[in-house]
């Protein structure tokens, strides 16, 4: 395949699922059968991205292919100088991974909601919002500019707000589908100031040529602060978008919409989108932003994983487990390990919408129950979904032989790698911290919800295995949840092909000052661009504090989710604790967890009740002091209304009263001359004739 | 003081005295045997005034035909049995004083003009000469006025008996 | 006495003019109107007369007076004919009361 071919089939793939989604929303009423149209072209578009990433990985492996045009050539503008936006799309190796990602998953989502869907009154717009969907995502994916990135991080906004909203009859699904568009408003609109830094400075949105200012020391507002205040705003996007404390809170809300969409949306592609946009602009992040991107992505995993575990709602907890996964990402950005970062992204996808899907078929099965205490006792009527779920907690819980142990293991490797280095070694204890809580409440799920005796014994005898179209799916994601596709070695990736051939850090471009010491290659700017197709391009130091990191991480990673297992099976299948005890006993922090640390409360108080404070007092203001003032305007108005209205009733009426009754009078008084009578007439004749005579005095 | 002014004198006071009971009489029917007398007392200033002819016209017409239209009017138009055939008067004091002034000032005006004055050769007779005249200097005013005459009188007759139609 | 002239019949004829405007102005029977406008008439005729005699101007003056004389009787005959139509409408032939002409 040639550069051009690569590029055109990527545009091509973006374009299929508008088409599904034109075809849906125009005449999806008409024609019910469509959204079988619509499958097949993402089917069609995964057939396609396959065949790109495929060419890409072997042909170009290491490059970065983009197309360019100009949408709006503004000439030559007072003041600013040539001014011409660009868009265009670029395709690199995390590029056309992403593209078969996103594509997969969409694909199987498709597949699987066909199934989960049937009888829905929206059945074909549904169909249609996932076209619009995944188009907006594939933009994201595959823009080689901050402009049309932002745009299409809209367009998922959007879509993501359709689909959390599909139910809308239902209150809580259009609020949670609010909510999660304001959240995320809070996040983009850092993301456009971000973004706008960097325009105003560069005059473009281009990230190759950002990039390559800054790399020549050309600074925003030459200053570096500047670059990482612009870091830290678009950070804040992705923030917004990948439910990062603090806006993590509209993504366990987002549960409200369909399961597939959660495992589509929720866990899978969207919420990636915010990691996948710091891996895009991972060279310009300098050592300060980095520094807060750890820091959010740490406390974001510690905090989301306390609360998921005590989450009763299964899918809750599935949310609050991908905020804190989300969470982990951030933090391998945010201490350097890119690499690991989009491995996690790639895993965690697969498993994470296995989960969903798994926990969809069975809520499907129980009836749309969605209540861990009330389920049990599935294992045996469900045992396709119950295996292809097992898997996927496996690898989430970081069990070795499964893709997230891989991942996991390297960001924990990177996060003391990170400590070692700067000394913050708190960021490691809650990376490990969590690798615990995470196998803990993980395998608390599987087992209150598969193992044991069925709670509810009439749901339970209700409940069977789904369709294959269902079932699909989850075979074919918990099977990309084994080592085997990534690296041939179960305990390390490090030799694999996903990381030493398919991605690779890339050389920060951030001056040696504003950034960590350790991110410096030490090496030519020139020597750079070999270095990219060999491999790592990481510092030495970097990647020597890696490997000193990886068996220490490994085996206390190991140690740890083994505890986390160990201590769920003692608690929820050999029952060897008495929970209400215990939870009597912690019960001030398991209220805290269960009420998710009173976040929502928190906000409600703060923003939300501080909006309608402030709003109560802008009422006063407006009730009191600006009506105060229209009405007194009014009163005045009115007063002197009143006076001109007095004056006009008794001045000017008067006038025009007395002008008519004057000449009334008279008209009356003349009218007694016009009696009628002829001979009243001649005697007025006879003293005309006199007062003629004595005037002209004949005689 | 000659006989002909004894006579003018008394047509004068009879012409006026019969005039002024005329307008001032309330029964209608005396008041038309009023006009009689003023009517006839105007013929005999005629006679005075060499104008013969005119003054049998006088009698003739008006005492024989417009006063005895009148009282048939009078006779039509009011109860005679009722024997009050009394009418009353308005404006008395306005056409007392208006009517007053206005005689005052026409009798001075009359007085104090200097009119010509040369009285011509007295005809005897002025029959003839009127009927000359009539055919040629007035014939055209004398043939419409017959006209005219001919016409109120069947206008006259149309009105009256307007509403038998 | 001075000896009787123009201005004698002057007088007589300017006295019985006004009190025929004065019949005429006072009276309410309509016949007596009549009167009254015969009055004036034989007052104006006094004055053709006097004129034709003392002024010189031949048979003109009793020409007019004679044309006067018919004018009267085609008149009364006309208001007569109106009086006696009053009367078929009104029931009465005043004519202060007669005045619908006003509305």
């Amino acid at each position: 395949m040639s550069e051009l071919s690569i590029i055109n089939i990527s545009i091509i793939i973006l374009l299929l699922p508008l088409v599904s989604f034109i075809l849906l929303i125009f005449f999806g009423k008409k024609f019910p059968k469509l959204y079988l149209a619509g499958t097949g072209i993402v089917f069609v578009a995964l057939a396609l991205s396959i065949a790109v990433t495929f060419g890409m990985l072997t042909s170009y492996s290491g490059e970065t292919l983009s197309l360019s045009f100009t949408w709006i050539d503004f000439g030559n503008v007072p003041s600013i100088g040539p001014l011409s936006i660009e868009l265009g799309f670029e395709i690199n190796n995390v590029t056309a991974l992403m593209l078969f990602v996103v594509n997969l998953i969409s694909a199987l989502v498709h597949l699987y909601s066909i199934e989960y869907m049937r009888g829905d009154i929206r059945y074909t717009r549904y169909f249609a919002y996932l076209g619009i969907f995944t188009f907006s995502m594939l933009g994201i994916v595959i823009t080689n500019n901050l402009l049309m990135m932002y745009i299409f991080w809209e367009l998922v906004g959007l879509s993501s707000y359709l689909l959390i909203g599909f139910w809308f009859e239902k209150d809580s699904a259009s609020d949670a589908g609010k909510k999660a568009f304001l959240v995320n408003r809070v996040g983009d609109i850092g993301m456009w100031i971000g973004i706008l830094i960097l325009f105003t400075h560069y005059k473009t949105f281009t990230f190759s040529t950002i990039f390559e200012q800054i790399s020549l020391g050309n600074l925003p507002f030459d200053s570096a602060s500047a670059l990482t205040t612009a870091g830290i705003l678009i950070f804040l996007g992705a923030v917004g978008k990948s439910a990062q404390f603090p806006l993590h809170v509209w993504l366990p809300d987002a549960m409200e919409g369909p399961t597939p969409v959660s495992a589509l949306i929720h866990a899978a592609t969207m919420v990636a989108a915010g990691v996948y946009l710091l891996v895009k602009i991972f060279v310009i992040l300098t050592a300060d932003a980095m520094l807060v991107i750890a820091v959010v992505g740490g406390v974001t995993a510690f905090v989301a994983a306390t609360i998921a575990l005590t989450q009763n709602d299964i899918k809750k907890v599935l949310a609050y487990s991908t905020v804190s996964q989300l969470g982990y990402m951030v933090l391998a950005v945010g201490v350097g390990a890119y690499a690991f970062a989009f491995f996690h992204l790639v895993t965690h996808a697969f498993f994470k919408a296995c989960l969903f899907l798994g926990s969809g078929s069975v809520i499907h099965a129980m009836h749309h129950e969605q209540d861990i205490r009330f389920m049990g006792g599935l294992r045996k009527k469900m045992p396709l979904t119950y295996y292809t779920f097992l898997i996927s907690t496996l690898a989430i819980s970081g069990v070795p032989l499964f893709s997230g142990f891989l991942s996991k293991d390297g960001i924990l490797a990177g996060t003391l790698a990170f400590g070692s280095l700067t000394g913050h070694w708190l960021l490691p204890i809650i990376g490990f911290t969590v690798a615990a809580m995470t196998a803990f409440y993980m395998f608390r799920l599987v087992i209150k919800t598969f193992h044991g005796e069925p709670r509810d014994k009439e749901k339970f005898a209700h409940a069977h295995e789904s369709k294959w179209v269902m079932t699909a799916p989850l075979a074919v994601l918990s099977l990309l949840s084994i080592f085997i596709f990534y690296t041939p070695n179960p305990l390390s990736a490090d030799a694999g092909w996903f990381l030493d051939k398919w991605v690779s850090t890339p050389q920060t471009v951030v001056p040696a000052e504003a950034s960590f010491d350790f991110m410096q290659s030490g090496m030519d700017k020139h020597e750079i661009g070999l270095a990219q197709e060999s491999g790592i391009v990481h510092s030495v130091q970097y990647t020597e504090a890696m490997h000193h990191a990886h068996y220490p991480a490994m085996f206390l990673s190991l140690i740890l989710a083994g505890l986390g297992i160990l201590i769920a099976f003692i608690f929820y299948q050999w029952k060897k604790v008495d929970l209400e005890k215990l939870t009597g006993k912690l019960n001030s922090l398991y209220k805290f967890s269960l009420n998710k640390w009173y976040i929502d409360e928190f906000y409600h108080a703060t923003f939300i009740g501080g909006t309608l404070k402030s709003a109560d007092v802008l009422s006063w203001f407006d009730y009191y002091i600006i009506d105060g003032i229209v009405n007194a305007s009014a009163s005045v108005t009115q007063f002197v209304s009143r006076l001109s209205g007095w004056f006009d009733n008794f001045v000017v009426d008067g006038l025009v009263n007395f002008t008519a009754l004057f000449s009334g009078f008279i008209g009356l008084s003349f009218r007694r001359l016009q009696t009628g009578k002829v001979q009243t007439y001649i005697v007025f004749v006879v003293f005309a004739v006199l007062l003629l005579l004595l005037f002209f005095r004949p005689f | 003081m000659s006989i002909y002014d004894v006579i003018f004198y008394l047509f004068a006071i009879l012409t006026v005295g019969s005039g002024y009971l005329v307008v001032t009489s309330k029964n209608i029917v005396h008041a038309a045997f009023y006009l009689l007398f003023t009517l006839f007392g105007v013929a005999g200033l005629y006679v005075l005034l060499a104008a013969d002819f005119l003054a049998i016209v006088q009698l003739m017409v008006y005492v024989g035909g417009i006063l005895i239209l009148l009282l048939f009017g009078v006779m039509l138009t009011n109860k005679v049995t009722d024997v009050k055939i009394r009418t009353g008067t308005i404006h008395i004091i306005p056409a007392v004083i208006g009517t007053g002034l206005l005689m005052g000032v026409i009798v001075s005006m009359m007085l104090r003009t200097n009119w010509k004055s040369e009285p011509g050769e007295l005809l005897f007779t002025t029959t003839y000469g009127l009927g000359r005249i009539l055919l040629t200097d007035y014939v055209l005013v004398f043939e419409l006025l017959a006209m005219l005459l001919l016409i109120a009188l069947i206008g006259a007759a149309s009105i009256a008996r307007r509403d038998n139609e | 006495m001075i000896e009787v002239g123009l201005n004698h019949f002057l007088v007589v004829s300017s006295i019985l003019f006004s009190l025929g405007i004065y019949g005429v102005v006072t009276r309410k029977n309509a016949v007596m109107v009549l009167m009254g406008l015969e009055l004036i008439l034989n007052a104006a005729n006094i004055n053709f007369v006097a004129f034709a005699k003392y002024g010189n101007f031949g048979l003109g003056g009793q020409a007019m007076a004679l044309f006067v004389i018919i004018l009267a009787a085609a008149e009364a005959a006309i208001a007569l004919a109106i009086v006696l139509n009053l009367y078929k409408t009104f029931t009465n032939v005043n004519v202060d009361e007669i005045d619908k002409l006003k509305e």
